[in-house]
Order: C-alpha cells, then structure tokens, then sequence
C-alpha cells in the first residue's frame, strides 16, 4: 500500500436523477502531482468534494493512508492531513491574510501568537507577504487563489486537494502561480489537482485522469491523454477525433 | 495583560459614579443598562463573534432569573449560591437548544427562528407552571442583608452589576485572543472553509452558545434579585431577547465593548422616549426599530465601528461582493 495515498474505489454519487459520479476508480502515489481533468459538468467537484468529506458518495469507498475515510467529516479529514482549497474561493472577508492563514495554522499550534507567527512564514511562501495586515476582501482573484492555497498549506497538509487554483486568472498570473505549486510538491506534498488549465497540467502533472460523465475515461501522462481519442471526443463532441486526424488540412 | 488594560480603566472609571451621584433616578438607569449590557454581551459572543443570531436570549435570562429566585422562594438556598446555580442552569439550556439546533445544521435565520421557538415555549410553560408561580409570579421575600444578596441602597448592586460585566468583558476578551475565539470568528465568516481547516464547527458553536448562554443567565440572576419580582413575560419575554441583540448591534457587532456602548445609547433613547411621549405604550418599541434600521443601513458595525473609522481613515475596507457556493 504503499505506493497509494489516496484509494478512490468505485465512488458513485447521485443528484435526485443524475448521477454526477458514477463508479469512478483511481488511485493517488505519494509524493506526486496527479491531476483530474474532463469537460464541464463532467462531475470533478462533486467527486472532490466527496473526498474533502463536504459529501457522502452514495456507493463506494476512500482509503488514505490504508484506512478507510468514507464520509469522515471535513474537520477530521484536516487532523489527519488532507486539505483542501475551493474553487470559488471562500476567503474569511472579514479578517486580514494573516488571520486567515492562522485558522489553517491553529490546528498543529494552539497558541494564538504561535499560529499568528506561522502565517506570516506560509504567507511568505506562496508570495502574499506583502499583503499580511490586509483584510482578505482586499485581495486580487490572484490573491484570493494564494490565499486559498496558503490556509491549506497552513495546516500541514500531506495530501492537498487544489479545486481550480488557476481558474479565473490571466496568463501572467498563472505564469506566477504555477512555481507556486511547483514548490509545494518539491515539499513532498502530495498534490491532486483539478485544472482545466492545460498547459499547467502539461507541465505540473505527473499523471492525470480524465472525468466525463462521472466516468474515469481515460489515464495516463499528460501527454498520452492529450492524445487520447476518447478524451478528445469527450471536449470536442462525438466524431471530433476522426475529423481532426483526417481533416487537418481544413483548420 | 496591555489587551485588559481598557477593560480595567473603564470598569475603575465606572466604579467611581456612586460616589459622584446618589439620586436613585440614575443609579436606576445606570443598573438596567449595566443588566442589558451583561444580557447582550452574552448574545455578543454567540451572535457577534460566532454570527449566530439568536432572537431567543430571554431562554436563558429568563433560567436564571427564574432558578435563582425559585432556589431562594421554594427551597430556601441561599441567593449567592443560587446566582451560580442560576447561571449553571442557564449555560445547560443553552447547551440543550445548541446541541439540538446546531445537530440539524441549522444555520442563520433557521437558527434565529429555531431560538425565538425555544424562548416562546419556555415563557408559555411558565406562565401556567405551578412552581414559577403561574400568572401570580414569584416574589422573592425582602431581606434586606447582603449575605441574602439585597442591600438597603443601590450603590452595592451598581458595582455588583459592573462587576459581571466587567467579568464578562475580561472573559470574552480572553476567548478573543484565544484559538476557540480564531475558530468562533472564521465560522462566522465561513462555515464551510472553516471545517476544510480542521474546525470542528458543532463543537465550536455549541462552546460559544453555553458560555453565552451563561453570561446572559447571570443578567436573569441579577435581575431577580435586584428586582424581587419574576414573572412569565418579564423573566422569558420578547423585550429582553431584543434588547440583548440591540443593544451589541447599535454598539458594535462583535466588538468587546459594543455592548456597553450599545446598552447605553439604547437605554438612554428608551429613556428619553418615555419623557417625551408620556410613556405611550408601544413607542418605545417603533423608536428601536427605526433604529435598528439606522444601525444596519447607516453603520453595520455600529458605533464601534464608526468611530474606528473615525479614528484610522485610511483603514477603509471595500465592500466585495459575498461570492457563495453555486
């Protein structure tokens, strides 16, 4: 086991008549970036959100670490060294980037002015010093993805789940933000990421799995799925494939 | 110690009133803003640091009040004892409500209405309950001799009330600087983040609810024996549930000191209310209101946070638009 992190074993999950996950299969190694990709709607939040503990799957189960975290609430998930960011970030608007990041950094340090003193050293190193003493309702979309980033990291993560970390940002910010992450697994951070950024993908991944339909369609390197016909098909529309090997001359 | 220190020189600064006026007229006043200024730092803690509105306080001002006065009436315990008594009393309602609401997930306003329903209830069973005395009320025996905790002038439970409040002050203050304070606010501004990051967010509300819970019961226990009279609509009635959120609100909505400011400002309105309009009935009530109104559209973090805006200018924070989940 212990090339397996994370167990995800055949999760299904079902919305009243849509069944958003339906019997998807894969596992995270330690000490890797994995990615999970696949179109809209394709069902990855909804299978992150399984995982963080936010829902119950309705079928299947989750190992970390060869115990069995099913439905395990999202503050034990945190003790036991799984964090998360969300994709629409939920900064604590109300307080600066320093309290913030000390809520993450309270639960290995009790003491107020310990964890307050952690935030600044994580802060530091997703690049949001600067920023410390503001309120967190300040920040740039950029500064929001970092501070979501930053609270996780906070908390002394093994295994981090990142919702979108570069959605919603321009290229430069996401030139910025990718060696961000890159630092992160050089930690030795497990990292398992959604992204529909693909060029982040490409280049961070070291395996990636394709969702469509809540179905596992395809894995593999970031290069073997890029060329995936099914994977193809499942962003571009049935046929999509056929006409892009025998129709190049058309583009 | 330096975070106390404000603490300190106000309650000293306080303490001094007795020796500059005697006229019972204003010891009167002084007291009753000092009782909503315990009752609504109480709901300050709940409410203001953990964003849990609750419209039902009078659940637990009401317990204490009506404990330490039945102790005294009915078995004869002493008043002191019966004010711990009372407070303990009134911290396990608020952990029984707590644990019920907050088991359900009951959040904002289904919180607010869940705690308005318990309040209602208790005021109801009260008010026919043989032991409260029913529609007659309890009286408590005079007794005018401080182990029985009655004093023959108002000046000892002026500084017995400043006293609380200053204890309440110093505790919440405490809970401020504290990780369960850190946890209590980041479940204000957001649940769910707060649970990614190992909150365990029943635990930290039903905590805030039973410390709350317990400052507002020991406003009940104060009330009783300053008053040695309870009954149904006073000890359980809508008017102290509102005044113990109204007076933090107008104050300053999670700031320490925003309920004392709070209470002040709203006693002396209701006061000043009364002069003017003769006592109409009900008045008082549609000033508060409008107020209240004021309050959230003009400054919602009231006085306290008017003046801090006053005071550091450049501190001005952007309203962003909440973004919620989709």
């Amino acid at each position: 086991m212990a090339e397996v992190l994370l167990c995800i074993d055949t999760i299904s999950k079902r919305f009243g008549g849509l069944l958003a996950v339906d019997k998807a299969s894969f596992n995270v190694r330690p000490g890797h970036v994995t990615a999970l990709i696949g179109p809209n709607g394709a069902g990855k939040t909804t299978l992150f959100a399984i995982i963080s503990g936010f829902l119950t799957p309705d079928e299947g189960r989750i190992v970390y670490d060869g115990t069995d975290i099913t439905a395990t609430p999202p503050h034990m998930l945190a003790r036991r060294g799984i964090a998360r960011t969300f994709q629409i970030v939920q900064p604590f608007a109300g307080l600066t980037v320093r309290e913030n990041i000390a809520i993450g950094a309270h639960l290995a340090r009790p003491n107020r002015v310990e964890a307050l003193a952690a935030a600044g050293e994580v802060a530091y190193a997703v690049g949001l010093s600067a920023q410390l003493e503001q309120s967190a309702a300040t920040l740039t979309v950029a500064g929001r993805k970092r501070l979501e980033l930053a609270r996780a990291l906070a908390t002394k993560p093994r295994l981090v789940l990142l919702d979108e970390v570069l959605a919603g940002l321009n290229p430069s910010e996401i030139r910025d933000m990718v060696p961000v992450i890159r630092k992160i697994a050089s930690w030795g951070v497990t990292i398992l990421m959604i992204e529909h950024v693909m060029q982040a993908v490409m280049s961070l991944a070291e395996q990636v799995f394709v969702l469509a339909e809540g179905r596992i369609i395809a894995a593999g390197s970031p290069q073997q799925v890029a060329t995936n016909r099914q994977v193809i098909e499942a962003y571009l529309g049935h046929g999509a494939a056929a006409r892009m090997t025998s129709g190049a001359g058309h583009g | 110690m330096k975070t106390y220190l404000p603490i300190f020189v106000t309650v000293a600064v306080l303490a001094l009133v007795p020796f500059v006026t005697a006229s019972n007229v204003v010891m009167n006043f002084l007291v009753m803003t000092l009782l909503i200024a315990l009752a609504g730092q109480g709901w300050n803690l709940l409410g203001g640091y953990g964003g849990q509105y609750s419209f039902g306080h009078a659940a637990f001002f009401g317990t204490g009040a009506y404990v330490t006065a039945i102790l005294q009436v009915r078995f004869g315990i002493n008043a002191w004892f019966g004010l711990l008594i009372g407070i303990a009393a009134g911290a396990l309602v608020g952990a029984v409500i707590g644990a019920l609401s907050f088991r359900w997930g009951l959040r904002g306003s289904y919180f607010s209405l869940v705690t308005l329903a318990f309040a209602e209830v208790l005021r109801i069973v009260a008010s026919v309950a043989p032991i409260t005395g029913a529609g007659v009320g309890t009286l408590i025996k005079l007794d005018l001799r401080p182990e029985a905790f009655q004093f023959q002038s108002r000046a000892p439970f002026y500084w017995i009330a400043l006293g609380l409040v200053g204890l309440s002050l110093i505790v919440v203050r405490g809970i401020e600087n504290s990780r369960f304070g850190a946890y209590l606010v980041a479940i204000r501004e957001n649940e769910d983040a707060a649970r990614a990051l190992g909150v365990d967010a029943f635990i930290v509300k039903l905590a805030a609810m039973i410390v709350s819970a317990a400052i507002t019961a020991a406003a009940g226990c104060f009330y009783a024996q300053y008053f040695l009279f309870l009954d149904a609509a006073i000890a359980y009635g809508t008017w102290i549930s509102i005044d113990a959120l109204l007076a933090p609100i107008v104050g300053g909505v999670g700031t320490l000191f925003g309920p004392l400011l709070g209470a002040l400002v709203i006693k002396t309105l209701g006061e000043t209310t009364k002069l003017v309009t003769g006592g109409a009935p009900g008045l008082d009530l549609v000033i508060y209101g409008l107020l209240l109104i004021a309050v959230v559209g003009l400054a919602p973090r009231g006085i306290a946070g008017l003046l801090s805006a006053l005071i550091r200018p450049r501190f001005r924070f952007p309203s962003v638009p909440e973004q919620h989940h989709g």
